[in-house]
């Protein structure tokens, strides 16, 4: 076990109990020990004077690829946990569109051990909602839980039967486990590039309409009115969404929701000059839509911030736009984009974002962590939210460099990243591979 | 300063009006070249030009090499079924390759949208959109936009209206960017599954009949309708299409004024346009191929540096010599 550790003179917000005050931090075991002022420490506990930094409890990701087993050479299980940690992160689920698909309990175990073995961010496997992914037929929901699976989805791809929707909601109750939905009419947004706008138009894409993600968040929110089932729906990206969700909320619908930090940062024109790095899906969307996005995250339409981190091996993204792969990372970049255009912009205060990087997506997925509780597990991310940095990314941890915010400098970044008592990143310690 | 067209040609958007009328008139001397018994001019001599052609293409393939002939220019033409493309060689592969031929310039035709821009940005040579997927296809408008010239005796004010799949087409783009910027009214027309979304804010008309479109304009360019867009569920089917937004003859005849018909090419006679009209008294068409090669010469001469008011004088000393 790992020595006491006291975090002393830092702001302390923990969303999950209203706290922001200047107070010290206890670990011990493992886990918070006591938050409180003038704390003494045990004898041959390591202090951290922290004046001036944020101290909160661990972001936490609901949503990330971590390309292990099948694609080794963009991200692995420790290089991705690695990536979490320098991002502030102590927990991400990792989505189970791998090679093969994490369907199974064997492939959830797999990942479990992957984590375990690397040490830095909790990994938390989500199993798969079908075998191999592929549509038709349920995966052992409970055998995955039974070997760590916090959530099911096929996400990459949507649930696209409507009657496997229902049964995936209806069956997952009993393990009391969000279904994760990938909001995705298939034959609106099939060929699409961009969103479907007069970005696209000019520059001759094929559009994906906001129409194609509406129609099955529309079906998903029906569909766990219908079942009393807990839906969750990845990626956000319209300002349709966020209106359906509200109305479904104030109905009583099981519901929870996710959006990243580039659809609350960016609009289509990151597009312009056919920059695959703006390549995702679902894609960015118009200024309208970020607005609402923004709103949705504020007033709990939206419980949290999710990353979609989607590595993908440099050459992939050197071609043509129509030819790139979707999607981008977002571990390292993530708290530094939402604190510089969500909290320095005005729309949130630091523990506002806090509960939507951290205890919300926790309390979604019922996740340990996400607070500073005594004894609640020690997983704490210390922030420096004066700092200007500058993104570079051929220092990134993550093993691919597929970022639009290469080059953006940007306020907010994790300093210290604990987890289980254990530190697992410092931002003074050298950088790079 | 001297006004030139930079490095590539990629597009309309990004040229200036003074820059599109640069082109058109350097191409006005460039026209004779290809009247005359012997149709060649020094001005690209030892030049080497690459025709990078990813997608089937026979008109504008020709019309640029005989416009890099005329130019005295040494030309190799790569279709992508001849190449290491086809073997799964990727755009930046074919692109460093090319660059590190040492060729001067690249005209290049490919299926996606910003090929010619992802080329251009990564080699030094000077790149040519010959057209690329959806997006533009400057040369096309540019020799369009001649032709309208050469009939009206200006492009300012008129109302050139352009009928079919403006969706998927790249000439459509190119026309509206070029007739905009020279200050033409704009139209376009097609069934609302073939007319791209937020085209009205580009500052164009649109017209949802083909008859209010022919009542407004001075000038139709009947666009190809690619007949996989029948198949792709896009329009129920050829014949319908024809009656109800084929240009006919008696459509025509019900206009206020004598249209202008104009067409890209290669044409579906019966589909988008009635026989009787493409080769009627009011089409341009074989006008604008014509007009093709010397719009392309012009291009060809101003990116590899050729001053504008030296197009006459290479034109004259090719004559002498």
């Amino acid at each position: 076990m790992s020595r006491p550790l006291l975090l002393r003179g830092g702001r302390v917000v923990d969303p999950s109990r209203a706290i922001d005050q200047t107070a010290d931090v206890l670990v011990q075991d493992g886990r918070i020990a006591a938050v409180g002022l003038n704390l003494a420490g045990p004898e041959g506990a390591e202090v951290r004077e922290v004046h001036g930094l944020v101290v909160g409890p661990g972001l936490v990701d609901v949503h990330v690829h971590l390309r292990e087993p099948g694609n080794e050479d963009e991200e692995t299980v420790a290089t991705g946990a690695r990536a979490a940690a320098a991002g502030g992160f102590t927990a991400v689920c990792a989505m189970p569109n791998t090679d093969p698909v994490t369907d199974n309990q064997a492939a959830v175990g797999f990942i479990v051990r992957q984590s375990m073995r690397a040490g830095f961010a909790r990994v938390h496997p989500i199993g798969a909602v079908s075998v191999g992914q592929k549509g038709e037929r349920l995966a052992e929901f409970g055998e995955m839980v039974g070997a760590g699976a916090v959530a099911v989805s096929d996400d990459g791809r949507p649930v696209a039967s409507g009657h496997l929707m229902r049964t995936a909601l209806e069956y997952a109750r009993t393990f009391d486990i969000p279904v994760a939905d990938h909001c995705e009419e298939p034959t609106l947004a099939a060929g699409g590039a961009m969103h479907e706008g007069l970005v696209a138009t000019r520059l001759g894409l094929k559009g994906i309409p906001a129409a194609a993600e509406e129609i099955m968040v529309a079906r998903d929110l029906l569909l766990a009115e219908l079942t009393g089932g807990h839906v969750h729906l990845c990626h956000m990206s319209t300002r349709g969404s966020v209106d359906l969700i509200r109305r479904a909320r104030d109905r009583g619908v099981r519901v929870t929701a996710e959006v990243t930090p580039h659809h609350l940062a960016l609009t289509d024109h990151a597009c312009e000059g056919y920059d695959t790095h703006a390549k995702m899906n679902p894609p960015l969307r118009e200024a309208a839509d970020v607005a609402a996005l923004r709103a949705g995250l504020k007033d709990g339409t939206l419980d949290c911030v999710a990353t979609d981190h989607a590595p993908h091996a440099y050459d992939e993204k050197e071609t043509a736009f129509d030819d790139a792969p979707f999607g981008i990372i977002g571990l390292e970049t993530a708290f530094g984009v939402c604190h510089t255009e969500l909290v320095q912009g005005g729309v949130l205060a630091i523990p506002e974002l806090l509960l939507r990087m951290s205890t919300g997506p926790a309390r979604a997925f019922h996740l340990p962590g996400g607070t500073l509780a005594q004894g609640a597990p020690a997983d704490i991310a210390v922030f420096d939210v004066t700092t200007p940095w500058t993104v570079e990314a051929g220092r990134l941890w993550s093993k691919s460099r597929n970022t639009p915010f290469a080059g953006r400098r940007l306020i907010g970044r994790a300093v210290l990243t604990v987890v289980a008592g254990r530190v697992v990143h410092e931002a003074a310690e050298p950088r790079g591979r | 300063m001297t006004l030139t067209l930079g490095k590539d040609l990629v597009g309309l958007e990004g040229l200036s009006p003074e820059q599109i009328r640069l082109i058109l008139d350097t191409a006005e001397p460039f026209k004779e070249v290809s009247e005359r018994p012997i149709k060649k001019v020094p001005a690209l001599r030892g030049k080497t030009i690459v025709n990078l052609f990813f997608e089937a293409s026979t008109r504008t393939r020709i019309s640029f090499e005989f416009a890099e002939k005329r130019l005295s220019a040494d030309t190799v033409n790569v279709a992508a079924s001849g190449s290491s493309v086809s073997k799964g060689e990727t755009l930046v592969d074919t692109a460093r390759n090319l660059e590190a031929m040492r060729i001067d310039m690249v005209v290049i035709r490919h299926g996606a949208s910003g090929a010619a821009q992802f080329l251009g940005d990564r080699i030094r040579s000077n790149v040519i959109n010959a057209g690329d997927g959806k997006h533009e296809h400057p040369t096309q408008a540019l020799l369009d936009l001649l032709t309208i010239r050469d009939r009206h005796g200006r492009i300012a004010g008129l109302k050139v209206c352009l009928v079919g799949d403006v969706l998927h087409s790249r000439v459509a783009r190119s026309n509206i960017w070029g007739l905009l910027k020279l200050g033409a009214h704009v139209g376009v027309c097609g069934p609302r599954t073939l007319l791209p979304r937020g085209i009205e804010d580009l500052g164009v008309t649109v017209f949802g009949r083909v008859e209010e479109a022919i009542e407004w304009a001075d000038v139709l360019n009947v666009l190809r309708l690619q007949l996989e867009r029948m198949e792709r569920g896009f329009i129920p089917s050829l014949r319908e299409y024809y009656r109800v937004f084929g240009v006919s003859l008696e459509r025509l005849e019900r206009a206020p004024r004598d249209l202008t018909i104009m067409h890209p090419g290669p044409m579906n006679r019966g589909v988008e346009i009635d026989s009787r009209v493409a080769d009627g008294p009011h089409s341009v068409i074989l006008d604008q191929v014509t007009n093709g090669v010397a719009v392309r010469m012009a291009v060809l001469y101003l990116l590899a540096g050729g001053r504008p008011e030296l197009a006459d004088a290479a034109k004259k000393g090719a004559a002498d010599g």
